[in-house]
């Protein structure tokens, strides 16, 4: 894509590009659609540290914008997806992550859901059963009405 | 002098209240006719001065009086007309007020239509109904009054939020609150149940209505929200999982439950305990929910700190209520005695999965939306809970319900034969394989998600129709067609509401795999391509609106040399609040929307420009309306019409035939 490309030029000038952009602006954008495509994935998990839970991507600020530059420039410089995550991390602490990590007490916030799941599956399959087996000892006695309505349909 | 009248008339309505919540209930307890009679004339009464004091804020909101602060805080002179009135509840207070008045509203609904109540039950429902706005009036009038003056009023006010101004968010408060506030009248049954001590189909059937017009509201209401974020905010993003938005997702989970269980408790008289706990807990995360909007105890401990006496005050209603609920809960639960019995393999059971699901995926957002919370507070850890967290511990939970929803559908009540189930459902398997290998052999993306949510989607939709047609019995074509108009609504209402179910999933996976984007600096009278379509900035203009100034553009999008659409994305700076906003240009389609967003002009000459092209965007909201209409086709029932549950009861009226 020329446009990109042409974008790429115009990254000199973005310093005096004015302040409180919408998002993603095209002079960040990286020429290799394979490199932005990372950028990309990899802002996704990474929070806006003054907004309101918005993803770097979807954020005006500037500080946003930074973090963002910051992943582009780590990529460029050939770090994994991996290493880009943990250098922003060391930077910006925990907060940043919107998924968050599975280690120390998180692991509580990851399992609480299926603990809860198959606990519940517990008890709805041992009421089920209760059901099941109430069959035979709480099948009501036929009341007298009905008894007589039984007789008539056997044909007496 | 209207403004005093209306602070009054709060007062008054609170004192009735007080009244309302004594009166019956002790009527109620030694069984004298007359005291628990006061109810049905207190109810209408606390509407009419609730809606005379909602009526006085808003008459200062609409000839914009100045000398009351909260017109000050949340309106200017200039600002148009509808956003005056929708200004009157884009505030703490005002809010607050909407949600009385809607809450009197339902109870004096309870009070007209309730005529086949017994008059014991009547009289309790209402009294905590009325015990509800009475705390709720007195948080009002002691934290967060609506009618305070200001000493000196000033020439003009400040303005409401610019992003509030918009006709999507001006009537998402009031739908939401429909929907919340449906589910005390729900709660109000579960407590007067359990005073009672007895729960049978009857109760079942009443309870259902409400239940099934709560969570119609909350459906409109978190739709039009969605729907709000996807146009507004600039990047056509539909789902968040903001603890504001989880907040309403909440409540509209365990209603969703709720609305199944309580047909368990009414065709069955089982999954009593279990219905009475889900309206219990529907009603808590409803009030859970009206406050974390307001209180942002969830975005930070400090902002819940800034204001500790509010702060304070709703913690004790939320302990008060659902602490009392749940007491009186686990005191009278033993009692409730399940009759009905069935096999494994029945209509109870699926509900009973679904209820599962249901109320197992609320609890996975409770946990995700506290966790920052609790971590900070237990674990000295600062950290974030996002979308990717809620994607993944979420979405297995709807991929399951979507599995065996159809399956449930059709599974008779009592026992049913599985190979029957699966004769039924051969040919919406069959579909819903089809469509799932045609899009992953069509897409150009080797995305799994597309061809899973489009499959689940189809089957909802395709399983939701053969369980309608599979209800006609046998015969010729004609008696089959005329047997399916004439089945009842309420498996019309369900069979479309499952559809709207699937319509939302073929949305959502859709969107979310094959969504294009492009991004560039485009001079004025540059063309360039995205996707299947040429896109022209035409012009650029200042344009000034009523209470804002604009930078509008003057798009034209082609394709093949057609002219599709001119659209006109927008910049807008609201001088007054000092906020700007973007308004994308879209141009909808059934299959695909075309969204334009302007951005700021470049250094070296031109505008930023992206463009989105978001397919079968519109499908997610479809869906949603969809499914609140089959809400509504149930609830025009004509047994919830005719005597919700009398005729069940007392079996001394026969309807008739139609």
């Amino acid at each position: 894509m020329t446009g990109r490309l042409r974008s790429c030029v115009l990254a000199v000038l973005l310093l005096l590009v004015p302040v409180a952009a919408p998002a993603v602006q095209p002079d960040e954008v990286l020429p290799d659609p394979a490199l932005e495509a990372r950028a990309r994935e990899i802002s996704d998990g990474l929070r806006c540290l003054v907004c309101r839970n918005e993803n770097i991507d979807e954020s005006n600020a500037d500080l946003a914008r930074d973090m963002r530059l910051l992943v582009r420039e780590r990529i460029v410089e050939g770090d994994s997806n991996d290493e880009v995550v943990d250098f922003i991390v060391d930077r910006y602490g925990e907060y940043v992550l919107l998924n968050p990590t599975t280690r120390g007490s998180n692991l509580i916030l990851w399992l609480a859901g299926p603990a809860m799941f198959l606990l519940a599956a517990g008890i709805g399959w041992g009421y089920l059963r209760s059901r099941q087996s109430a069959d035979a000892e709480a099948t009501p006695d036929l009341s007298a009405d009905e008894a007589a309505q039984l007789k008539k349909i056997l044909g007496e | 002098m209207i403004v005093e009248l209306g602070h009054f008339a709060l007062l008054l309505a609170a004192c009735v209240a007080l009244v309302q919540t004594v009166v019956p209930l002790v009527g109620a307890q030694r069984g004298w006719a007359t005291w628990m009679a006061v109810a049905a004339p207190t109810a209408t009464a606390q509407l009419l001065l609730t809606a005379f004091s909602f009526s006085a804020l808003t008459y200062a909101f609409v000839v914009s009086d100045f000398s009351v602060k909260l017109v000050v805080d949340n309106s200017h002179s200039l600002k148009p007309m509808l956003y005056k009135v929708t200004g009157v509840w884009g505030n703490h207070e005002g809010s607050m007020l909407l949600w009385v008045l809607i809450l009197t509203l339902y109870s004096a609904c309870v009070a007209w239509f309730g005529g086949n109540l017994p008059p014991s039950l009547k009289a309790r429902v209402l009294s905590v109904q009325a015990a509800i706005g009475l705390v709720f009036m007195v948080f009002i009038i002691f934290t967060s009054n609506p009618f305070l003056r200001m000493a000196v009023p000033p020439l003009d006010g400040q303005d409401l939020n610019p992003l509030l101004q918009d006709p999507g968010l001006a009537f998402h408060p009031p739908f939401l609150y429909l929907g919340y506030v449906g589910l005390s009248v729900t709660f109000s049954f579960a407590i007067a149940a359990l005073i009672e001590g007895r729960v049978d189909a009857a109760w079942g059937g009443w309870v259902r209505p409400w239940t099934l017009a709560a969570w119609m509201f909350l459906t409109v209401g978190i739709a039009l929200g969605s729907w709000w974020a996807y146009y507004e905010l600039g990047w056509g993003g539909f789902w968040f999982w903001d603890p504001v938005e989880n907040a309403s997702f909440m409540p509209w989970l365990l209603a969703a439950a709720l609305l199944h269980s309580a047909i368990v408790v009414e065709k069955r008289e089982s999954l009593k305990a279990w219905t009475i706990l889900l309206a219990i807990l529907a009603f808590g995360f409803s009030m859970i929910g009206t406050f974390i909007v307001r209180s942002g105890i969830l975005t930070s401990v400090h902002a819940f700190a800034n204001d500790p006496e509010r702060g304070v005050f709703i913690l004790g209603i939320i302990a008060l209520f659902l602490g009392g609920g749940l007491t009186l809960f686990t005191a009278r639960a033993s009692a409730m005695q399940a009759r009905g019995v069935f096999g494994i393999v029945s209509r109870e059971s699926a509900l009973v999965a679904n209820n599962i699901l249901l109320a197992v995926s609320c609890f996975v957002v409770f946990v995700g939306t506290i966790w920052p919370l609790v971590a900070e507070m237990l674990f000295d850890r600062k950290l974030s809970v996002g979308p990717p967290f809620f994607d993944a511990a979420f979405t297995p939970f709807m991929v399951a319900l979507a599995i065996i929803l159809p399956l449930g559908a059709v599974i008779p009540w009592k026992r049913g034969k599985l190979d029957r189930v699966a004769r039924i459902m051969v040919i919406p398997a069959i579909s819903a394989f089809l469509i799932a290998a045609l899009v992953w052999t069509f897409q150009t993306e080797r995305s799994i998600l597309a061809p899973i949510g489009i499959a689940l989607g189809v089957w909802l939709i395709a399983g939701s129709k053969m369980d309608l047609w599979m209800r006609t019995g046998r015969g010729d074509l004609q008696s089959r067609l005329r047997r399916l108009w004439n089945l009842p609504r309420a498996d019309w209402g369900k069979a479309t509401a499952h559809i709207g179910l699937g319509v939302t999933f073929i949305g959502i996976a859709a969107l979310t795999a094959w969504e294009q984007e492009d991004i560039r600096v485009a001079q004025v009278g540059d063309t360039f391509t995205v996707g299947r379509y040429e896109i022209t900035l035409a012009d650029v203009r200042r344009v000034q609106g009523p209470n804002y100034q604009s930078i509008m553009a003057d798009m034209v999008v082609e394709r093949n040399g057609r002219q599709i659409a001119i659209l006109n994305p927008e910049k807008r700076n609201y001088p007054v609040a000092q906020m700007p906003t973007t308004e994308a240009g879209i141009d909808n389609g059934v299959f695909r929307d075309l969204y334009l967003v302007i951005g700021d002009p470049q250094a070296g000459g031109g505008w930023a420009v992206r463009t989105y092209i978001k397919p079968f965007a519109n499908w997610i909201w479809a869906g949603a309306i969809i499914m609140s209409l089959g809400g509504f086709i149930s609830l025009a029932d004509r047994r919830f019409r005719v005597a919700p549950g009398a005729a069940r009861d007392r079996d001394a009226k026969p309807v008739p035939a139609e």
